[in-house]
């Protein structure tokens, strides 16, 4: 086994245990979606694109009181070091449901009666942590999307590698690692919306790990509201006072 | 998913307007009548692929990825590799598109996209022969729609063939029943550079290179490829309308001409020779 962190306590890629692979957010990248956000985050290149609110189809799914939202996590053949099979796996399955379940809180879907909102989400290529840098993409569609939204979803993993705790881990940590902890959070409504556990750790090791995870997600939240603000006001980096501004006025 | 069923609705009035204008050899969006949309491809960025390509001709964008496998041959080519190119119209390109099965128009467009690959014998197939019979390398070309506005045909086409001509495969040495990998990367064996050209008829005019509103209201469509030597290797033709004969012909030297102006573009562009 290769070691996964060396005497200098750096990582396989260079990084220190609690810094988090370079990463890019852009908004707006395709022209027939309502939404649509780009991630690349170490290796993970993600395209999230979203639909509605529209009429639904098939129609006896319709709700009368809500949107029904609708997530597909799917991943290109070329994405993973062997050919994947185009057809949706199992897994792909799952992760859908649970970008689903960790959107939908952030959603006002009350606003839209009668309608469906799609959320489709491609991975170009993956690396560790495809589905924390998904709804960290998928959250920026829906904002640029226009749809009315509690707070953003961010979404960062930590996990457990040679019994050190680490943050954001990539595919060799992912593998090789004792345990991976994806975490997502609403940042301002301060709600946990994402959580799973693969591996074992011990209580003050979980502990650890969370506020780890939490403190990648508030990076990372930074930076999908510069995104935001960047697409729709023209600044790179907005004043302290402006930013403050426009969360009195989302609350509102 | 509707893209050669076309979802687009254009206005009468707008359509009478497009027709005059074609007449003319004019177009709605300012362009002649041979000319294309700005075509941009990168390539190599997806690192995991042997090869990558994302081509946009106008909004229209794509992103194609090689793989390569180690496969058994079909028992009447014992001696050839595998070309597989496989497209997916992903729901995220378009509104129409749907997830799921792919549609008839889908499969159209992968298997048009896959003849012009194949017919040209862009890729030397039996360089990828390992050992006759037993051991072929499988190259595996993927297609994933991302936007949608016309002409996918081309776009499709020209991602593969970029993804193909600037992909590196890891080298086998083949001794007796014993394949190692080498350390050695190697480019595919391409014997050609295969361009597709279409096409589409409205009322009497020809155009090249059709945007979403054009093929709402198209005739006829067609899709004509030609190799390095100006050889027609691949064509289809698409929609309920017809050709004339001289029509055809006058596609057929469109193809060729176009076809040489955008190989050239595309080499530029991929940076191979």
């Amino acid at each position: 086994m290769t070691t996964l962190i060396n005497e200098e306590g750096l990582r396989v890629d260079g990084r220190r245990i609690d810094q988090l692979r370079p990463f890019k957010l852009e908004v707006g990248v395709l022209r027939n979606a309502d939404g649509s956000a780009y991630i690349e985050m170490g290796k993970n290149k993600i395209v999230a694109a979203v639909y509605g609110p529209k009429e639904v189809h098939p129609k006896h799914q319709t709700l009368p009181d809500k949107c029904l939202l609708r997530c597909r996590y799917h991943m290109s053949p070329f994405s993973t070091d062997t050919r994947k099979n185009p057809a949706p796996s199992r897994r792909e399955i799952e992760i859908s449901k649970i970008l689903r379940e960790a959107l939908e809180p952030a959603l006002i879907l009350g606003d839209y009666p009668r309608t469906a909102i799609d959320v489709y989400i491609e991975v170009l290529q993956s690396d560790g942590g495809s589905r924390c840098a998904s709804l960290t993409a998928a959250a920026l569609a829906l904002a640029d999307a226009g749809i009315n939204m509690r707070d953003l979803v961010v979404a960062c993993a930590a996990g457990k590698i040679e019994g050190k705790i680490v943050l954001d881990l990539n595919d060799a940590e992912d593998k090789e690692g004792e345990a991976d902890v994806p975490v997502a959070i609403m940042p301002n409504l301060n709600q946990v919306t994402l959580l799973q556990l693969d591996g074992t750790v011990t209580r003050e090791e979980f502990k650890t790990a969370f506020e780890l995870a939490l403190q990648g997600c508030k990076t990372l939240y930074d930076a999908q509201r510069a995104t935001l603000i960047t697409k729709y006001f023209g600044k790179a980096e907005p004043p302290q006072q402006e930013a403050q501004e426009s969360q009195e006025s989302q609350e509102e | 998913m509707a893209i050669g069923r076309n979802p687009i609705v254009v206005e009468h009035i707008r359509k009478t307007r497009m027709t005059e204008l074609l007449s003319k050899g004019n177009r709605l969006s300012g362009r002649g009548l041979l000319e294309y949309r700005p075509i941009k491809i990168e390539t190599g960025l997806i690192e995991k692929a042997s090869g990558s390509a994302k081509v946009s001709i106008g909004n229209s964008q794509v992103i194609a990825g090689v793989k390569v496998e180690m496969g058994t041959p079909f028992p009447d080519t014992p001696n050839q590799g595998l070309l597989v190119v496989n497209t997916e119209v992903l729901p995220i390109s378009s509104r129409y598109a749907e997830p799921g099965p792919p549609s008839e128009d889908a499969i159209e467009l992968a298997r048009v996209v896959d003849r012009g690959i194949r017919e040209s014998k862009m890729i030397d197939l039996q360089k990828l022969c390992l050992i006759p019979g037993k051991k072929v390398l499988a190259v595996f070309i993927d297609v994933s729609v991302l936007d949608i506005d016309g002409n996918l045909f081309d776009t499709i086409s020209y991602a593969c063939t970029a993804a193909l001509a600037t992909a590196k495969i890891v080298q086998y040495e083949v001794s007796g029943e014993e394949i190692k990998a080498s350390e050695e990367k190697i480019p595919l064996p391409v014997k050609t550079i295969p361009i597709s050209i279409t096409m589409a008829r409205i009322h009497d005019a020809l155009i090249v290179d059709p945007d979403l509103e054009e093929e709402a209201v198209m005739d006829a469509r067609l899709t004509l490829a030609t190799d390095s030597d100006g050889n027609i290797c691949a064509g289809q033709k698409g929609c309920p309308g017809g050709f004339t004969v001289e029509q055809i012909m006058q596609a057929k030297d469109i193809a060729i001409e176009k076809g040489k102006e955008n190989r050239e573009l595309l080499k530029k562009m991929t940076g191979i020779a």
